[in-house]
């Protein structure tokens, strides 16, 4: 039987969804792929509408009044962002397109300057290509080479690989704090501390986890923190880089252009300080004020309530998905070791068809290899479908995925 | 939805015909959808400028699948001019299902299309607009 949900009115956060309202294929939307992109409350939609309506202006250059107002407004939501993750000071959180273009910042600044030949980049095997390729790029320019980190049957790092892929010529260990497709929670703290003990950076890829559980930058111990606002109810194009002052400080700059200068001459120029350092050009303004109305939306019902209610409905999806014939599961059984994406691969059915039957229920859910070649490889599938929960989801939801299933394996019998 | 997989597609996905491989094609090529990790391997005996034998291996979704089958049933006994004459819109027309309007699923249906032109070609790849 569904469970109650017992965090919040879940039935008054989904009239704040203004796009939940709607039939898809003549059925109620369940959008059960936040994961990949969330969708947006009634509070972002109209900060983001007030920005472009009363006070659009380009920031840090107009001392006129609708500038002034606008830069105001994008340097507030830097604060709030910085405050959500725990940030020392806003200083240290630099705006960016997504986690994609914050872990490029990362590996082409920092390790730019630092990467020599011989020294090692430690990833694991269950990262997002964003959080492979860029390492990659850069490997191959500096002749640093790359390192993975293994995982056990239920898609949980290895720790005990640490002990010989953890070398002091490794420079970086790069690692989602939380899989995009096993829903695995890993263990940053400690494994940030071994990696500082032989003089490593940590750079986490916080994409699943900062929209779903409180997360704090201290009590992760990391140095780099990369995450996307269009995944937890802001706008797409603005996301962020938190870094370290004294490493953000010491890195040049990864794009050039207006902006992120002191002074340009013909043949060389200074750089701004940090954050703007690495902000060049018109940054995603409106986007990065309502990335601060979603923070602010967040924050309201509580991380650690939002955090509750996807383990509730994780729980009930855990339950009714592996209960279901020719079903299996990928990533950790215990739900304390992971969050509310539940990546599966049905016996005789393909991902693809079995996500073109469930959007004919109304269902949306992600079926592919999720960005993560490597992973599936490891896995030996070519691809699975993907469930992924947030605050607006409600059991009933799990139900008509369930019976989207049921409908697809008697299709394909 | 519905459409899509009318009981022609299913058995097809099901049972597909030509389904292996040939020792000592003429032509091998296998081709990869990126977005999904499909892929479609298309073996041809050629002889004397006709395709006297063809099989295809991979996996992937029913849609792929069934279109591979039911290409290669088609190109049997064709000339290697008619094959590389062979238009997307002829194959479409074959499978006959409604996807202008899903451009993904295109990508599925055409994957087999890709595999042939691109080893009948002799060239690494092919782009859909050139099918």
């Amino acid at each position: 039987m569904a469970p109650t949900l017992t965090q919040f009115d879940v039935l008054a956060i989904r009239r704040e969804f203004p796009i939940l309202q709607q039939e898809v294929n003549g059925k109620p939307l369940a959008f059960l792929d936040s994961g990949a992109s969330s969708q947006k409350p009634r509070q972002v939609l109209d900060c983001l509408e007030d920005y472009y309506r009363r006070y659009n202006a380009n920031v840090h250059r107009g001392v006129y009044r609708l500038s002034e107002e606008a830069t105001f407004a994008y340097e507030r939501a830097r604060g709030k962002v910085a405050s959500f993750i725990g940030a020392a000071s806003p200083r240290e959180v630099v705006f960016t397109r997504n986690t994609t273009e914050a872990l490029n910042l990362v590996a082409n600044a920092w390790g730019g300057a630092n990467l020599r030949p011989g020294d090692r980049i430690l990833l694991t095997l269950m990262e997002h290509h964003s959080n492979i390729v860029p390492w990659q790029l850069i490997a191959r320019r500096t002749g640093a080479v790359i390192d993975y980190l293994g995982l056990d049957g239920e898609g949980r790092l290895v720790l005990d690989e640490l002990d010989t892929r953890l070398t002091d010529r490794t420079r970086v260990v790069a690692l989602a704090h939380q899989s995009n497709v096993l829903g695995t929670i890993n263990p940053v703290r400690q494994i940030a501390e071994r990696a500082h003990a032989v003089g490593a950076i940590v750079v986490v890829d916080g994409a699943q986890s900062v929209p779903h559980m409180p997360v704090n930058v201290q009590a992760l111990g990391c140095d780099f923190l990369a995450f996307s606002g269009h995944k937890m109810c802001a706008p797409t194009g603005i996301g962020a880089l938190w870094g370290r002052r004294e490493l953000l400080d010491a890195m040049p700059p990864f794009l050039g252009g207006g902006s992120m200068i002191k002074v340009v001459e013909l043949d060389q120029s200074s750089f701004a300080d940090v954050p703007a350092r690495f902000e060049a050009g018109t940054p995603a303004i409106g986007e990065a004020i309502a990335f601060g109305a979603a923070v602010d939306y967040l924050s309201a019902i509580g991380m650690e309530a939002i955090q509750r209610h996807e383990h509730e409905l994780l729980a009930y999806a855990l339950e009714r998905l592996g209960a279901v014939d020719g079903l299996t599961i990928v990533g950790p059984r215990d739900t304390r070791e992971r969050g509310a994406a539940v990546s599966f691969a049905l016996e005789g059915v393909h991902p693809h068809d079995l996500a073109a039957v469930l959007d004919g229920e109304g269902v949306a859910v992600r079926a592919g290899h999720h960005c993560t070649q490597p992973l599936h490889r490891h896995l030996d599938v070519p691809a699975t479908t993907r469930a992924s929960f947030y605050i607006y989801n409600i059991p009933e939801e799990v139900d008509r995925l369930v019976a989207g299933i049921e409908k697809a394996r008697r299709m394909f019998r | 939805m519905d459409d899509m997989y009318r009981e022609q597609i299913l058995e097809h996905a099901r049972h597909p015909h030509n389904f292996g491989t040939i020792e000592g094609a003429s032509v091998s090529h296998e081709e990869h959808n990126p977005l999904c990790g499909d892929r479609v391997r298309i073996d041809l005996l050629i002889e004397d400028g006709v395709i006297t034998n063809v099989r295809f291996s991979g996996r992937g979704c029913a849609i792929s699948q069934a279109s591979a089958s039911m290409l290669t049933d088609e190109l049997r006994g064709m000339s290697v001019e008619q094959a590389r004459a062979y238009r997307k819109d002829d194959l479409l027309a074959l499978i006959g299902i409604p996807l202008s309007k899903n451009p993904t699923r295109l990508k599925c249906a055409l994957l087999s299309l890709k595999t042939l032109k691109a080893g009948l070609y002799g060239v690494g790849q092919v782009s859909d607009d050139e099918l």
